[in-house]
């Protein structure tokens, strides 16, 4: 039996909406990125899996998931320069407790 | 290879939801780590040598580093990490359930193309790679490839910036 291509999508899908539940649920913000982490990662995996089954000689989807890891890369290595300076301000990681805008 | 697929669909499913659903910060990500790695193995698994290896080394072998140093500089991991989530879980679990039943039907319903056999594909070289990411005709991603270095230049002068000590 050979694995078509709706078999990848599922795992890529139940990711997704794992990454999706984290992301509303969570309270530490270093939580919230690691949900952010598995929705980019998802998101990948239907790329590439696109790519290879659809259009077998073409590219585009493998070097749009290199450059999307790049990104997310940059993107995860700021939010959390963000978070040790909100913890430095005011020692806590909680979502909830960040809603005052100065001090 | 269906029993291959199968340890690694199940290694994605099991470790994401853990991933979310556990107290303790310092086992998602870990949890985090598995469900990289079994990424990984799904790159390798569509003959993207290259990709896997990246996601190894940039997101396995970086981005979780990095997590981990930012739990242990930001909390205690194991102390006060009971009640980790437990901010509108039913609103959480509505739009992830949502979210599931409508891409899921969109998938369902549309499955007739998506049902063919893995084509051939040929092996594609560094060489080929390199070519076509620096190269600037209709195949090439010289474009992006700047406009990432832009990008991580201002990644990395925000970075110091942000979390510089005053």
């Amino acid at each position: 039996m050979e694995i078509k291509l709706l078999y990848f999508l599922i795992p890529s899908l139940i990711m997704f909406c794992c990454g999706v539940y984290g992301f509303l649920t969570r309270k530490n913000m270093i939580a919230i990125l690691i949900s952010l982490e598995l929705m980019l990662n998802s998101v990948d995996i239907n790329f590439v899996v696109f790519n290879r089954y659809l259009y077998p000689q073409a590219q585009e989807g493998m070097f749009f998931t290199l450059f999307a890891i790049a990104i997310a890369a940059a993107e995860t290595a700021l939010a959390i320069a963000i978070i040790i300076n909100l913890y430095r301000a005011t020692k806590n990681v909680d979502v909830c407790d960040a809603n005052k805008l100065k001090g | 290879m269906e029993i291959m697929f199968a340890i690694v669909a199940l290694a994605i499913i099991i470790f994401s939801v853990l991933t979310v659903t556990t107290r303790k910060i310092l086992r998602a990500a870990t949890y985090l780590l598995f469900t990289l790695f079994a990424t990984a193995a799904i790159y390798f698994m569509m003959d993207y040598e290259f990709l896997g290896g990246v996601q190894i080394a940039v997101y396995a072998g970086g981005i979780v580093v990095l997590f981990v140093f930012s739990i242990l500089l930001t909390s205690k991991p194991g102390e006060n990490s009971e009640k980790l989530a437990s901010r509108r879980r039913g609103a959480g679990l509505i739009a992830a359930v949502a979210t599931a039943a409508v891409a899921g039907w969109a998938l369902v319903s549309r499955c007739c193309s998506f049902l063919g056999a893995k084509p051939e594909m040929e092996f594609y070289t560094m060489k080929q790679l390199g070519t076509d990411m620096l190269s600037t005709s209709r195949g090439g991603y010289m474009l992006p490839f700047e406009a990432i270095s832009v990008l991580l230049l201002a990644c990395i002068i925000g970075g110091v910036v942000v979390a510089r000590r005053r």
